[in-house]
């Protein structure tokens, strides 16, 4: 039994997502205490693109991820990055938690934290050099904190923690970056530096797919969207997905309208922006 | 004055504080885990894995104790993770039901079985007997260096010394995944650093120093070593390593005044008896707690201080 290949009534094989893309899911279902919190959840996330995650609190965004990486358990579906099962390579994707998921009171320094995104190149029963700290001197400071090295981490702000948890993602220096709600409860100016970050690494033709609450922004910091409510509503380009009928049928009728016209007016200003 | 010292005192003194250093060890990852109730379940199902194991093997021979309660470190923290999932109940509770059961399992196995003739009673059990351990072929500072009287010291000196080698080597070896999957599981899995188990590593850890502990200070006060000298240790600094090498040093404190306050203190004070010295080394460890919770340095980050924005 080869799990990889499917055969449709009318004979074709059906291959499961697509071989080379960064992360394809394909009936991923998650559930909890025999409740199905993720329900057989299909998306490819085409190489190169920004995917944000969109759906109501408790539509399994984050279990859909943590599921995707083998961090929780899933019931049955098939994951693969880069056309491979995620085991195999580790070393091409950066997971970023949600920030509230992590003691920050833990006895660690911020440049402590950002070597651990140095973990697989270490190796094991090796620890952390001179190299490792400057890697991720490097890190910090492309996120603006290179100045808080020596800083115990709960002394930070929410937005600190978040730019840290950023700069342990790029000491990994994958090709898939997954992350958790990287802009919830963070200041403006660190919503913006962890934006302009994200772009260059999208310009180095990384992939970034991340779990986002704000709808508004929706479309002007990403170009592909996932909705979902335990099941996948719809996915695809942000100027064709993100559409009110689709939020409609994602968070069940419960936006305001005011707030379908403020996606419909940011949805138009991205079209006058790719237009001209 | 010097033989008696070496005779009666030396090994106590030694074997309390390599098991305290023991324990504070892994104890270090069960307090930043918040996993400190590990401890204490391991401490108390270390007991019917004892029993079991004489009951089994015949003997109390060190290594078929030490397998035994290992094992049955091993059977709780299956049966708690087991209770957790069916019963749906949160992991407090479920350790509480199943440390306590194996417990009480334990002193009934104690006295339906025949073994009040061997050194296994409830009060060892519970209290350790640190007083026993007598080095009776000292003669003299020259013993240290003869083989013989050498060849003649209490079993479990060897026994702790080997155990306490294990936890640091366990903490050497797997440093980064520790510290990795004890911070942030969810990335240690992400990066293929094993959280579940490191986690599983630990808490075998935690029974091995229990055992090893377990003759000299007891099942039940052995609790205080995983938690008191890590936790007053977190106090004295915000980084990990430090906090380790105070741990170690509150650890070994605790074990060397408490013996010596056990078996001196009452005749400064103009009593005629000395008092237990492993519920001394406790109590030390539990003042130790006090004083840094007052005066230690680092003391504010109790709070959440940084969850918020």
């Amino acid at each position: 039994m080869h799990p990889a290949e499917l055969v449709a009534i009318d004979g074709r094989t059906l291959k499961r997502g697509d071989a080379g893309s960064p992360l394809s899911i394909t009936g991923l279902t998650v559930t909890y205490s025999g409740k199905p919190v993720v329900f057989s959840v299909d998306v490819t996330v085409p190489a190169g693109s920004m995917m944000a995650i969109v759906g109501p609190n408790g539509a399994g965004k984050s279990t859909l991820i943590r599921a995707a990486l083998g961090i929780v358990p899933r019931l049955s579906g098939d994951v693969t990055a880069f056309g491979e099962p995620v085991g195999k390579v580790r070393d091409r994707i950066a997971y970023v938690p949600q920030r509230a998921s992590v003691d920050w009171d833990f006895p660690a320094t911020v440049l402590d934290v950002v070597v651990m995104g140095l973990y697989r190149r270490i190796g094991l029963l090796r620890f952390a050099g001179r190299r490792h700290r400057a890697t991720a001197m490097a890190c910090l400071e492309r996120v603006g904190m290179a100045g808080f090295a020596g800083r115990q981490i709960g002394q930070l702000s929410g937005g600190q923690q978040q730019r840290v948890f950023l700069a342990r993602a790029l000491a990994q220096d994958a090709q898939l970056y997954v992350m958790d709600e990287p802009f919830a409860g963070v200041d403006a100016a660190t919503e913006r530096a962890i934006i302009e970050v994200l772009r260059t690494l999208q310009a180095e033709g990384k992939t970034i797919v991340a779990v986002h609450h704000d709808l508004a922004t929706v479309p002007v910091y990403f170009d592909h969207v996932l909705l979902m409510n335990v099941r996948a509503v719809a996915d695809g380009p942000v100027a064709t997905t993100f559409t009110p009928e689709h939020l409609q049928a994602t968070y069940g009728g419960r936006l305001a309208p005011a707030q379908l016209d403020d996606i419909a007016a940011a949805l138009a200003g991205r079209r006058t922006a790719a237009a001209s | 004055m010097s033989a008696e010292f070496l005779q009666l005192s030396l090994v106590p003194l030694l074997v309390g504080m390599l098991a305290c250093i023991a324990c504070a060890l892994p104890g270090n990852f069960l307090v930043l885990r918040r996993q400190s109730l590990i401890g204490d379940a391991v401490s108390h199902v270390v007991l019917p894995g004892i029993v079991a194991a004489f009951l089994v093997t015949g003997t109390v021979a060190a290594t078929a104790m030490l397998v035994g309660a290992a094992a049955a470190a091993v059977v709780a923290v299956v049966l708690i993770e087991f209770v957790r999932r069916v019963g749906r109940i949160e992991p407090g509770a479920a350790m509480g039901v199943i440390f306590t059961t194996m417990f009480a399992a334990g002193v009934l196995m104690i006295e339906q079985s025949d073994t009040s003739g061997v050194h296994l009673d409830v009060e060892h059990a519970l209290y350790g007997n640190l007083e026993s351990l007598v080095w009776f072929a000292a003669e003299d500072w020259g013993s240290l260096t003869d083989p013989v009287a050498l060849a003649d010291l209490p079993p479990q000196l060897a026994r702790l010394a080997v155990v306490t080698v294990a936890m640091v080597a366990f903490t050497i070896v797997a440093w980064k995944e520790l510290v990795l999957s004890t911070f942030d599981a969810g990335f240690a899995e992400s990066v293929g650093a094993r959280p579940t188990l490191i986690g599983f590593l630990l808490v075998v850890a935690v029974a091995v120093a229990a055992v090893a502990a377990f003759d000299a200070v007891g099942s039940i006060i052995v609790i205080a070593m995983f938690i008191c000298p890590p936790a007053a240790a977190r106090l004295m600094t915000d980084r990990l390593l430090p906090q380790i090498a105070w741990s170690i040093g509150f650890a070994a404190l605790s074990g060397i005044a408490g013996y010596v306050l056990a078996g001196y203190g009452p005749l400064w004070l103009g009593f005629d008896a000395s008092v237990s010295a492993a519920g001394m080394i406790a109590t030390v460890s539990g003042l130790l707690l006090a004083v840094a919770c007052l005066v230690g340095p680092h003391r504010r980050g109790s709070g959440r201080s940084g969850a918020t924005v």
